[in-house]
């Protein structure tokens, strides 16, 4: 822990020093850290998007997170597109551009995901397209990522970030969270192991169904993690919240988190939950 | 003001139909059943047995209060954690003894406090969609005022919902969605429009099965409500357990 925090405090001296150097980089190239608020060069974090302040996971795209998370990977329903249901003006062209930003149709990547010898369903949520919201596209790619594991008796492992409900999808975006929730109950009647990962943010809709049905749920360190907006609960309350209350580590504390798990362990500790957690034969 | 809003303010009118009028006037024997046995009663969820055409049934309902004090110890209808998982003891009790359960709503959400995340708010209405969707017994939902986002979805995850006249199901109020939207809640009557958040919208979108006709007379609403709900049951008693269930999954998997 010492050693962590040490190595910190050295990037975060890099970074100031880099920041004064680079003051006329272009926007494009520096990104800021949603918990710590700390302005970082983009070419300074890893792969695994870690903060190199305060060590929180970065909000990262889905492929990105592919990229250390497994070693094999078969996507799944790269041709689905919402039809844009409530025909909402310039929804579709929005998506489309964040779509292509991140490679990726809707706001989750699916698909059958190797690790060493244990083979599961993977789905990974995006949350930089439309902050990861849950859009018919992406309720149908994780359903079906649950009835293919149900067919094919495999295990299913969720990575969630989200913001919660896809707005321009009105209700139909609610629906979603009984659909994926029925295809869910399916999977776990036949004995079989569903494991979330709860990654910076995760709320809303997200939270209030599939988040929190895994048999076993993770989250990243200080990820976000709650139902209820800060906003819309201290407009409610009338008064300030503790400015923790929705990290992961609170989360757990109050009983609704198994364990958190930081970027580089994740691949190793999924292989070894997949292994004992799953059914016993 | 557009037709969607005029609709809102009627769903939120003080004047609309309560949870406790439906169940006196519907189910005059209903005996109340308190609590998650999890440690709280939530007093925004009203739960209990009853008979309907002389056979049991379970019933459970949101509650907004009637005086100021009452009000705001039901959050204004708003359910917390307790409330939802006092619904999900109620609608398991109900399967095991093969009753139908009735459900009537009218809350704006999940309460969003402090307490209630803590307590788990998500975890509660994700188990409700995961278990109270999922038992085999008839489950008919009658949204009487607002349906509120996954916090009206928690109750209306069965077989059918019906609505009345002057209410409205979203994914979120409309003054909600134009701050997100628009970054101005003062064009809620828009986003109402596009939002499809009307019964008439929600039926095109095969979002709910019937519409039923609301009157300013609340003893005739109830009895009209009386009427659908003893139609809709007597249609999924026909089924068997596995047929009600194979239906009700692809009642939420066409989205
Ligand atoms: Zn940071």
């Amino acid at each position: 822990m010492k050693l962590y925090q040490q190595k910190n405090t050295l990037t975060e001296r890099r970074i100031k020093a880099d920041k004064a150097a680079d003051s006329k980089v272009p926007e494009g190239l520096w990104v800021r850290c949603p918990k710590c608020h700390q302005l970082l060069a983009k070419a300074q974090i890893d792969d695994y998007g870690n903060c190199p302040n305060c060590g929180a996971g970065m909000r990262i795209s889905a492929r990105q997170r592919l990229k250390w998370l497994v070693d094999d990977f078969a996507e799944f329903d790269q041709d689905l597109h919402t039809n844009n249901p409530l025909h909402f003006p310039n929804y579709v062209e929005k998506l489309e551009k964040m779509e292509k930003a991140a490679h990726l149709n809707d706001a989750v990547l699916t698909g059958r995901a190797q690790i060493g010898d244990v083979t599961f369903n993977l789905g990974i949520m995006d949350p930089t397209v439309i902050m990861g919201s849950l859009g018919t596209v992406t309720g149908e790619k994780i359903t079906r990522l649950f009835e293919d594991a149900s067919q094919n008796r495999l295990p299913v492992v969720l990575f969630t970030a989200s913001g919660g409900a896809r707005m321009q999808e009105g209700i139909l975006s609610l629906m979603q969270m009984q659909k994926i929730s029925n295809a869910i109950y399916e999977h776990s009647q036949l004995g079989l192991l569903y494991l979330t990962v709860l990654t910076d943010p995760t709320t809303g809709g997200v939270t209030a169904s599939f988040a929190m049905d895994g048999d076993i749920i993770l989250a990243e360190p200080h990820a976000m993690v709650g139902f209820a907006g800060r906003r819309v609960i201290e407009q409610t309350m009338h008064t300030k919240i503790p400015q923790d209350l929705q990290d992961a580590e609170t989360v757990l504390s109050h009983g609704f988190i198994d364990k958190i798990v930081e970027r580089k362990d994740e691949k190793a500790l999924l292989a070894k939950l997949i292994k004992v957690g799953g059914p016993n034969d | 003001m557009t037709k969607a809003m005029e609709i809102v303010k009627k769903a939120r009118s003080d004047d609309k139909i309560t949870g406790r009028e439906l169940i006196a006037q519907i189910f005059p024997d209903f005996i109340e059943l308190h609590g998650d046995r999890l440690g709280s009663d939530d007093p925004a969820i009203i739960g209990g047995l009853a008979t309907l055409n002389n056979k049991a049934v379970t019933v459970i309902s949101t509650d907004r209060g009637h005086s100021a004090q009452e009000r705001i110890a039901r959050h204004f209808g708003c359910p917390t954690p307790g409330g939802y998982r006092k619904s999900l003891r109620l609608a398991k009790q109900a399967a095991k003894f093969h009753r139908p359960i009735i459900i009537f709503v009218n809350t704006a959400g999940a309460y969003p406090g402090q307490e209630a995340e803590e307590q788990g708010q998500g975890a509660a209405i994700a188990q409700n969609l995961l278990q109270l969707g999922n038992l085999p017994v008839p489950i008919i939902t009658v949204i009487f005022g607002e349906g509120g986002s996954g916090g009206a979805l928690a109750l209306a995850c069965g077989d059918r919902v019906l609505m009345l006249t002057n209410s409205t199901y979203s994914v979120l109020s409309p003054e909600g969605f134009a701050s997100i939207m628009y970054r101005d809640s003062s064009k809620a009557a828009q986003a109402a429009e596009i939002m499809q958040i009307t019964p008439e919208s929600l039926k095109k979108y095969q979002v709910i099965e019937e519409i039923i006709p609301e009157s300013a007379n609340h003893n005739q609403t109830a009895e009209t409500v009386k009427t659908v709900i003893c139609q809709q049951l007597k249609e999924l008693a026909a089924l068997t357990p596995a047929e009600l269930l194979a239906k009700r999954k692809q009642r939420f998997r066409q989205y």
